[in-house]
């Protein structure tokens, strides 16, 4: 059934709490219908909690805004109970190609190995995200959701939160535990605690033209250096679903922003690109320019900032709504276990240090690649020339090239919840790092590995009989790889396991701890580390 | 560790072919010629240590008069 969910319309309406004769008191409060409220919301009640979400508007995302969500965002939503519609309406890409002028100077394939259940990445226009998570979320006991309900108060007290609800019907008061301010760049709640994002901006400025249309380019991501069809600046294509194509084009910093988004401007533009011929409809024009910025702190006291509300990054690489998704997963397993009393407040505060180094990696990726989009002065420019030209025949100039390093998941490399390694263990997983995907057979049909971690507490071993799990706070959730299931090895390559071996994985799928035998006690103290109670 | 002891068996064959790649061109000419050359020798010689030694030894000296394109963002 195809739901158009640029159109849908939500409506307002009165709650109970706007006449109620105390203050309303909810746990916690998300701010923010965007991916990230939305994921943040689900994780949430997935988890057993009750939450309300507030949404100032009355629609879902309008325009397709954000399009590439890579692997460890589909891997979220898998968790969240809405992977699948997400990757069978989007398009699935792994390869990118880059242009200069009008020779290929270079391509990337972003996922070479196979054996992962997910793709490097699927593009999808922010409306079908939003749609998606929001029918999941309704699908869900625990989540209410109020449209056309503005906080325009932020009163945190040591205890909780006071909000001021602004609706049609005039305001109201209501008190939370936490909240998490999801509400997007120009975030109303950052600015009511009079807090700051604070970074740069880059000196240049890009169309976005999204348009319907038929064409056989392929399913990759094209970006041109100086191309005949738009001399000296950049271009970028993209495919989306339903006809859509992302088509990017730099403009410089001189261009007139309002001009620049009338058709009479943009249609030559696409006709220089697509042919005298092409037949497209525009589907979405935006002229925007961008900075790399971050709030000091995410965490205030029980006010917790998320998604674009906390940081703010250039769109090449897709870090944007990514980074945004995997702080909705950090926070929502961490306040459903200190809302339930398994964990201390202070497990809040790794929210902070791993979130902040995570946009600290984000801001800088983007930046360099800005860097190199957007020379920043002369020697920029000269040294960005010279390895597009080099690139053409010198193998290493082609790794200089910089269109945007596309969304990594970050490792918690310095994170307080890791418990470090004790004995040795080869190739890349470290404590901190997302658990990676393996294919598995499970009574002879093919599985996942991550499908099986859930999103709890795992403690993956590697094993044909199950050890006695002994009983803990929070409860960790066992999850055994016989030798005959792991059928092409690639589970125990990846985890450079032998049999024994044993990961504790928090319930965002990050390791925290891992030994060569299973030992009940390591487990106990790693869980009490992991939940910020050592 | 980065060598700034005589390395090069004829140093005036080098400055010679240094110099006549440059010859006629115009400074944005040469600014090209140079940015090719320096990618070249810093992917040759590779180590990033060495590079970055390289890196402070020529900047050393010179106060900035320019000024990038970016500006400082708060919202």
């Amino acid at each position: 059934m195809h739901v158009d969910y640029q159109s849908l319309r939500f409506e307002y309406r009165r709650s109970p709490d706007q006449s109620a004769s105390q203050r309303a008191h909810h746990p916690v409060v998300v701010v923010g219908a965007g991916p990230v409220g939305l994921a943040t919301a689900i994780d949430l009640a997935q988890s057993g909690q009750r939450v309300l979400l507030l949404d100032d508007d009355h629609c879902l995302s309008s325009g397709s805004r954000a399009i590439c969500f890579a692997k460890r965002t589909l891997e979220i939503f898998d968790r969240l109970g809405c992977g699948d519609p997400m990757v069978e309406k989007g398009v699935t890409w792994n390869l990118g190609r880059i242009f200069h002028r009008n020779e290929p100077v270079y391509s990337f394939d972003l996922l070479p190995e196979g054996g992962h259940r997910r793709p490097a990445f699927v593009n999808l226009q922010q409306y079908y995200v939003e749609g998606f998570l929001l029918d999941r979320a309704r699908a869900l006991p625990g989540i209410e959701i109020r449209w056309g309900n503005k906080v325009s108060g932020v009163s945190p007290s040591e205890d909780g939160v006071e909000l001021t609800v602004e609706t049609p019907e005039g305001e109201y008061h209501i008190q939370a535990d936490y909240v998490v301010a999801a509400d997007g760049a120009r975030s109303p709640i950052r600015k009511a605690l009079g807090l700051e994002s604070r970074g740069r901006s880059f000196r240049d400025r890009f169309l976005i033209a999204d348009v319907r249309m038929k064409a056989d380019f392929p399913a990759e991501r094209w970006f041109w250096f100086d191309p005949p069809f738009h001399p000296n600046e950049s271009v970028l294509l993209h495919r989306q679903p339903d006809g859509v194509w992302r088509i990017d084009f730099q403009l410089g910093w001189d261009a007139d922003p309002v001009a620049e988004r009338t058709p009479e401007r943009v249609i030559p533009r696409l006709r220089a690109l697509l042919g005298a011929d092409a037949e497209f409809e525009l589907e979405w024009v935006s002229v925007y320019t961008f900075s790399c910025l971050r709030m000091e702190r995410f965490r205030h006291g029980r006010v917790i900032f998320a998604g674009d509300a906390a940081h703010g990054v250039s769109p090449f690489g897709a870090r944007g709504a990514n980074s945004g998704v995997q702080d909705a997963e950090n926070i929502a397993w961490k306040l459903a276990l200190v809302l339930r009393g398994e964990a201390p407040d202070t497990l809040l505060d790794s929210y902070d240090a791993e979130r902040v180094a995570a946009a600290d990696e984000n801001i800088l990726n983007s930046t360099r690649s800005t860097d190199f989009i957007t020379p920043k002065n002369a020697a920029s420019r000269a040294f960005r020339d010279a390895t597009l030209d080099l690139a053409r025949d010198c193998a290493f100039a082609r790794r200089l090239v910089n269109s945007g390093r596309l969304s990594l998941p970050c490792t918690y490399h310095d994170s307080p919840l890791n418990t470090p390694d004790a004995e040795t263990f080869a190739g890349p997983l470290v404590p901190g790092a997302p658990a990676p995907d393996a294919p598995l057979v499970v009574d002879g049909r093919p599985d996942w590995l991550l499908r099986r971690l859930g999103g709890e507490f795992s403690l993956l071993h590697f094993r044909k009989a199950a050890p006695a799990m002994p009983e803990t706070v929070p409860p960790v959730r066992l999850v055994t790889v016989a030798p005959g299931e792991d059928a092409e090895g690639m589970a125990a390559r990846r985890y450079d396991a032998r049999p024994g071996t044993t990961y504790l994985i928090r319930p965002d799928q990050h390791v925290c701890a891992r030994w060569r035998r299973f030992d009940p006690d390591a487990v106990s103290r790693a869980l009490g580390r992991a939940t910020g109670r050592a | 560790m980065l060598n700034t002891e005589p390395n090069i068996a004829a140093p005036d064959d080098f400055y010679e072919a240094l110099l006549s790649i440059h010859q006629d061109l115009t400074p944005e000419q040469s600014r090209v010629v140079d940015a090719r050359l320096i990618l070249l020798l810093c992917n040759h010689i590779g180590d990033l240590g060495v590079l970055r030694q390289a890196m402070v030894r020529a900047r050393q000296g010179i106060e900035p008069a320019g000024r990038d394109a970016a500006i400082a963002a708060s919202a």
